[in-house]
């Protein structure tokens, strides 16, 4: 089974995260990180692979350094690493990503057929989660989204979704695009002797043009979205505090929610 | 008066998020509803008192499960009613259908603005949305001649219109056939315990590892408010809670009126959850949590002691 595995290399949770000009995201390599649920994506790939004797190749859109999020996986055990990057691509939104990456697995399926994509469930910089769907529009292909779990049985896939109240439980052949949440499993945590030698190891770079498209529609040029307005929001002014010492606790929030007319409202 | 035709996607029956998307749709434009099941008497009254006008049923059965067909009865719906803007009440499955109608409709894709306008120059649809864990406002407009947003609960309040008219329900006929090798295997529904959805709810209470799995004085404080259920993920992979209350980055959205957290810490994944919401209360023993740090108000205490002494009073309260 032929497995690629899209990651995404996005701001650390904890940094000072922005945006800058022309309302794109500020990214620095002390500062950014692989987006965490991708490992899960990894994660779920590689046993894929390794319960079928394939391959894992990944795959990330960004910048040069987010050729990162490509060298963990790497040293989590993926056979080969993609980076499609160009200045070109600045600015891609949602569909303009799910286009180049689209290309790129167009690209990898002729050179041998591509069994599965796999991505995360979401970039946690835009919490989009609509990647995949699109990429699976675009191919064609079934999917399976937002799974908890997916297995192989025979050729197929099956995976187990939870979701806005009901259990699904989906079977899907092969090709087709599969999204894991966080909960999916534990991705392994590679070793030190595996995180020197992704360092070295070599990337293939796809351009605009190695992926058959057009200036037109890549980047700013090819996105049906632009950035009007980009703003810090005001500071917070910080909560009011009261302890609970003399068991009033329960009955100052109770006034608190009443005098700020937030009871009975949702009712 | 304004011609451009918004449509209103339910994927699950008319509920409250559906009607607050007809309000935004309004102040846009005609609204029209497109419904995956059948529409019962009640619906169509509270889509008549919306100002809705036309509603478009898709009757997919259980095809409507796939993003692909419902996808595809969204781009159907729009050609039958030549709109130009299509809204989905936010959900994981929403975004799905919103990206495969997207796709067919060439169709740029706006994902859980609190806010929609039309730019008065350009005649664009623009979207507000907050971004990293409340720290950014962004206004993102469309460029291409559809656009497709999804909307988060909450964002406006549901309103009836100035006058209120009679809906006209038509079937819509959608290829319902499913992409080439799926197959939905099983779906059942889990009983809803007669508590809003958490997804939708104005008020939410939310229970962390603080609980340490006694649920009940959360439980007595949401039942005290009409409020919905929450929780972290800790509780979930703990099996405190089921994966669908997981409020947070990874798990579901909210921007409730009021959000109350008892017994969680507010790590930066769960904040990125709830950061849009209006209200933030904190219960917690800790006073330099952090969700203490972000709330308007926190009580310092023993939740097991607190929320049940702020349901008592509440009850009291609303009784009077
Ligand atoms: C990839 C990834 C994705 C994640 N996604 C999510 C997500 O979507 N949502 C999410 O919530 N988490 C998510 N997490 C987990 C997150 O990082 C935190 O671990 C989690 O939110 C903490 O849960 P908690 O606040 O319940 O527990 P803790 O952090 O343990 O906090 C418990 C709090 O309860 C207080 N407390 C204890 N006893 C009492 C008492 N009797 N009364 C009052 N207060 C009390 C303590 O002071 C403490 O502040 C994710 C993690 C990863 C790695
Ligand atoms: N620029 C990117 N490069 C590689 N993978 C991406 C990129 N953007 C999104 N993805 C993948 O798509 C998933 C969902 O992203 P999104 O729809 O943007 O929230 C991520 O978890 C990644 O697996």
């Amino acid at each position: 089974m032929r497995v690629v595995v899209l990651v995404k290399h996005v701001p650390e949770l904890l940094s000072d995260r922005a945006l800058g000009e022309r309302g794109l995201t500020v990214r620095t390599s002390d500062d950014s990180t692989l987006n965490e649920v991708d490992e899960n994506a990894v994660e779920a790939a590689l046993q894929l692979a390794a319960a079928s004797d394939g391959e894992v190749i990944a795959v990330s859109l960004g910048p040069a350094i987010a050729v990162d999020a490509l060298r963990r996986a790497l040293a989590m055990g993926a056979g080969r690493a993609v980076h499609v990057t160009d200045d070109a691509f600045a600015g891609s939104d949602v569909v303009a990503t799910a286009r180049a990456l689209t290309a790129a697995v167009r690209v990898l399926d002729g050179e041998a057929p591509v069994d599965v994509v796999l991505t995360g469930l979401a970039a946690l910089d835009g919490l989009g989660s609509v990647v995949p769907s699109l990429i699976a529009a675009e191919l064609g292909w079934p999917q399976l989204t937002v799974v908890e779990e997916v297995t192989l049985e025979g050729e197929a896939l099956v995976a187990r979704r939870e979701l806005d109240g009901a259990t699904e439980r989906w079977r899907a052949s092969t090709p087709a695009v599969v999204s894991v949440i966080d909960t999916a499993n534990d991705p392994r945590l590679p070793k030190m002797k595996d995180l020197l030698a992704a360092r070295g190891a070599e990337v293939t770079v796809l351009t605009p043009a190695d992926l058959g498209l057009s200036a037109a529609q890549v980047g700013a040029a090819g996105t049906r979205t632009r950035v009007v307005e980009a703003a810090r929001r005001p500071e917070h002014p910080g909560p009011e505090i009261v302890t609970d010492d003399d068991g009033e606790g329960g009955a100052l929030l109770a006034r608190y929610l009443i005098d700020n007319d937030l009871v009975g409202g949702a009712r | 008066m304004s011609t451009r035709g918004v449509l209103v996607v339910a994927l699950g029956g008319v509920r409250a998020p559906v009607l607050e998307a007809v309000t935004l749709a309004r102040a846009l434009g005609t609204p029209a509803v497109l419904s995956l099941q059948p529409l019962t008497d009640d619906d169509v009254t509270a889509l008549g008192a919306a100002g809705v006008a036309r509603a478009l049923v898709a009757d997919l059965g259980e095809a409507r499960h796939a993003a692909a067909v419902s996808g595809r009865a969204v781009a159907a719906a729009v050609e039958a009613i030549g709109a130009s803007l299509v809204l989905l009440p936010t959900s994981f499955v929403a975004k799905e259908v919103a990206a495969h109608a997207s796709f067919l409709l060439d169709a740029g894709l706006l994902i859980d603005v609190a806010a929609l306008a039309l730019d008065d120059e350009t005649g664009e649809v623009v979207g507000d949305k907050r971004v990293f864990a409340g720290t950014w406002e962004t206004r993102c407009a469309v460029t291409s001649p559809v656009a497709v947003a999804t909307v988060r609960a909450n964002a406006v309040v549901a309103a009836p219109a100035g006058e209120a008219t009679t809906t006209a329900v038509e079937p819509l006929e959608v290829d319902a056939t499913l992409p080439r090798g799926l197959a939905l295997i099983g779906r059942e529904e889990r009983p809803s315990e007669g508590r809003p959805a958490l997804a939708e709810a104005a008020t939410v209470v939310l229970g962390g590892r603080g609980t340490e799995g006694d649920f009940s004085a959360v439980e007595e404080l949401a039942d005290a408010l009409g409020a919905a259920i929450g929780t972290t993920r800790d509780c979930v992979d703990e099996g405190w809670q089921p994966h669908d209350a997981q409020v947070g980055q990874t798990g579901v959205t909210i921007a409730p009126r009021l959000y109350i957290g008892a017994g969680i810490s507010g790590a930066p994944h769960h904040h990125g959850g709830m950061q849009a919401s209006g209200t933030v209360v904190a219960v917690n023993l800790d006073q330099d949590a952090p969700l203490v740090q972000i709330a308007d108000f926190a009580v310092i205490g023993d939740l097991q002691e607190i929320l049940p002494a702020a349901a008592q009073a509440i009850r009291e309260h609303l009784d009077r």
